[in-house]
């Protein structure tokens, strides 16, 4: 892609940015212009009309999450507060790790601008503990701004205060669910709250409180800066702007590439990663991350959109793109991803918490050959009982159903083989058994 | 009870000068003590590896919790250490595009060279092997962290190289 935008100062042969170097592609001047000639409200109006959608996962338009903030005289007295989701931790995702290991003010100068609009005058970097590279770049670039006067006291004399902590995190998937990371971050075990209050008005210490993802907030310089209808004709498709897309899995050049909102996955998988390795087929893919139902090779040509990927049966998610070939076993795929989820259940609801670990062992028995037709009738029970919306606490059981119910679907073959052959057909060619459950 | 007692009148002793300062600078940041829960157990686990049932308490009762309360905090989080690990942690990714990539056979062979399974410290107390949620490297699969260093596209014949030579992983 010619013009690239948030990953203009990231390249193979590029080094990672600090002050001088962002400053001088441009860095810093939506946080200028801002702080000079645009209110809180004209900003909440720009980034509301250029039509942004938060790019964690969920794709909730992001003007429209900051305008349920109180403003002015609505809010009672007190602190707001400004939070970036930095927790990556969907299997398969790895696009925020590069924005803030090579373009860390980038991130910084979209997080001042958020506290501006919504009037936060305390804002948290939440990044997982295992990202150690983002971590000290993060705060190294964060005395810069301390420096420059972008952060602290009357940023560029506009009166406007604000503090900036890069808080890193102890662990736990759930900590990537909003309001499980506000009470991590309030010191707490990581269970997600009950909506409503929403933490737009009850957030972080009862304070209004807004949680943006990474990759969003990245947006936000090149949208005050540029404008809203320049956003909107990077889009190819429905949606605006450019996304950061990955591709993992046994292809030629995996990877992450910036391109246009809307570009086919086709131009993905085969442009960018170069397709399947040799000797491998295309069999499916989770188009955006582990809790992402499977779509097949005849979605190929479908536009990464989000409502384009939300009517073919998925979701868009993170953008990041999971191959599964044609020698590695599905049912084994998916196996270890409801591993993972089982793994990771907070433990507050019983649908989670009992669902998955006995959703694990059906397939770990269908895996090793010991499943039956009963089995499977299972599954489809746990499919429809724990994927239901409204059985749960949260998000992360039905997103844990996403990639099995798809499979059941596309794969469904599959799974009668290896029930009706008492083994794995792919047993020959697979990576050795899977750990069993209960042992981590 | 009288357990209890003993260890209780040790506590003001447990933990350092330098971690309650740390762990006090933390309490700036937060309107109620037991908002610095986690930093200051990481704090206290940055010195020593782990968190005892002793510096637990110890930190407990600076920050006005019941003991219980913070172990609920504590074990949550798989970051936070209970038992004593190794002078590096291994975090060993076993997600899904890491285990398409073989990771399980990457797996194998650390154990076999380490002589250890996940959740376990190798006998010269080097190194503790632990699985990790995803570590957001998938197009470097198979990936794992030992101590601070990210190690990607690990094949078979590395680990074996990894674990010959003892200098491994100074700090980069």
């Amino acid at each position: 892609m010619k013009d690239r935008v948030l990953t203009r100062n990231i390249g193979p042969d590029l080094e990672p940015t600090n002050m001088a170097a962002y400053e001088k592609n441009g860095g810093y001047q939506g946080l200028k212009k801002a702080m000079k000639d645009l209110s809180p409200k004209d900003c909440q109006d720009l980034v509301s009309s250029s039509n942004l959608r938060g790019r964690g996962g969920a794709g909730f338009p992001t003007g429209m999450k900051w305008s349920f903030v109180p403003m002015g005289d609505k809010c009672t007295p007190g602190h707001k507060y400004l939070v970036c989701n930095a927790d990556e931790m969907e299997p398969g995702a790895f696009k925020d790790r590069l924005l803030m290991e090579y373009d860390p003010h980038q991130l910084i100068e979209g997080m001042i601008l958020a506290a501006y609009t919504i009037g936060a005058d305390l804002s948290y970097i939440f990044i997982r503990g295992e990202y150690i590279v983002s971590i000290k770049r993060l705060r190294d670039a964060l005395s810069e701004c301390y420096e420059k006067g972008y952060l602290g006291k009357n940023i560029l004399g506009n009166g406007f205060d604000l503090e900036m902590h890069v808080h890193p995190s102890a662990g736990r998937y759930i900590c990537g669910e909003e309001t499980a990371l506000i009470n991590a971050l309030e010191g707490k075990r990581a269970n997600p709250r009950a909506k409503p209050p929403f933490p737009q008005v009850s957030g972080l210490w009862g304070r209004p409180t807004i949680v943006n993802n990474v990759e969003t907030l990245c947006n936000i310089p090149h949208i005050i800066d540029r404008g809203a209808e320049w956003f909107k004709s990077l889009g190819a498709g429905q949606d605006s702007g450019t996304k950061l897309f990955g591709v993992s899995g046994r292809v030629i050049n995996p990877g992450c590439w910036e391109l246009p909102m809307g570009t086919p996955i086709r131009e993905i998988l085969e442009g960018c990663a170069g397709g399947m390795q040799k000797g491998l087929e295309l069999k499916g893919f989770l188009p955006g991350g582990g809790s992402t139902d499977f779509l097949v090779p005849e979605h190929l040509d479908l536009a990464m959109d989000y409502d384009v990927i939300g009517k073919a049966g998925s979701r868009m998610g993170t953008g990041t793109l999971i191959i599964l070939d044609d020698q590695t076993c599905p049912v084994g795929m998916v196996l270890n991803l409801i591993r993972f989820f089982a793994h990771e259940s907070c433990g507050f609801c019983t649908p989670c918490r009992e669902g998955l670990p006995w959703t694990q062992q059906v397939l770990l028995n269908i895996e090793e050959g010991r499943g039956t037709e009963k089995d499977l009738e299972t599954l489809a029970f746990q499919i429809n009982y724990i994927g239901a919306i409204g059985n749960t606490h949260c998000a992360l059981a039905p997103g844990a159903i996403e990639p099995l119910q798809s499979a059941m679907k596309y794969f469904r073959e599959d799974f009668n083989r290896h029930v009706s052959g008492h083994s794995c057909p792919y047993s020959s060619v697979s990576k050795t058994s899977l750990k069993k459950p209960g042992v981590h | 009870m009288n357990n209890n007692q003993v260890i209780q009148t040790d506590l003001a002793n447990v933990l350092t000068e330098e971690e309650i300062l740390e762990i006090n600078q933390e309490l700036s940041h937060v309107p109620y003590k037991s908002g610095a829960a986690i930093d200051a157990l990481k704090i206290v686990q940055k010195n020593r590896g782990w968190v005892s049932d002793a510096c637990l308490q110890a930190i407990a009762r600076h920050l006005d919790m019941s003991s219980e309360d913070l172990e609920g905090v504590a074990t949550f989080y798989n970051l936070i250490y209970r038992r004593p690990v190794g002078e590096k942690v291994i975090l060993f990714c076993d997600s899904v595009s890491c285990w398409i990539c073989g990771c399980d056979r990457i797996k194998e062979k650390v154990s076999q060279k380490l002589g250890v399974d996940f959740g376990e410290t190798t006998s010269d107390k080097k190194y503790t092997l632990l699985p990790v949620p995803c570590l957001g490297a998938c197009d470097r699969a198979p990936v794992m962290m030992i101590g601070d260093d990210l190690l990607t596209n690990l094949s078979e014949d590395e680990i074996d190289h990894l674990f010959a030579d003892s200098d491994f992983g100074g700090d980069k």
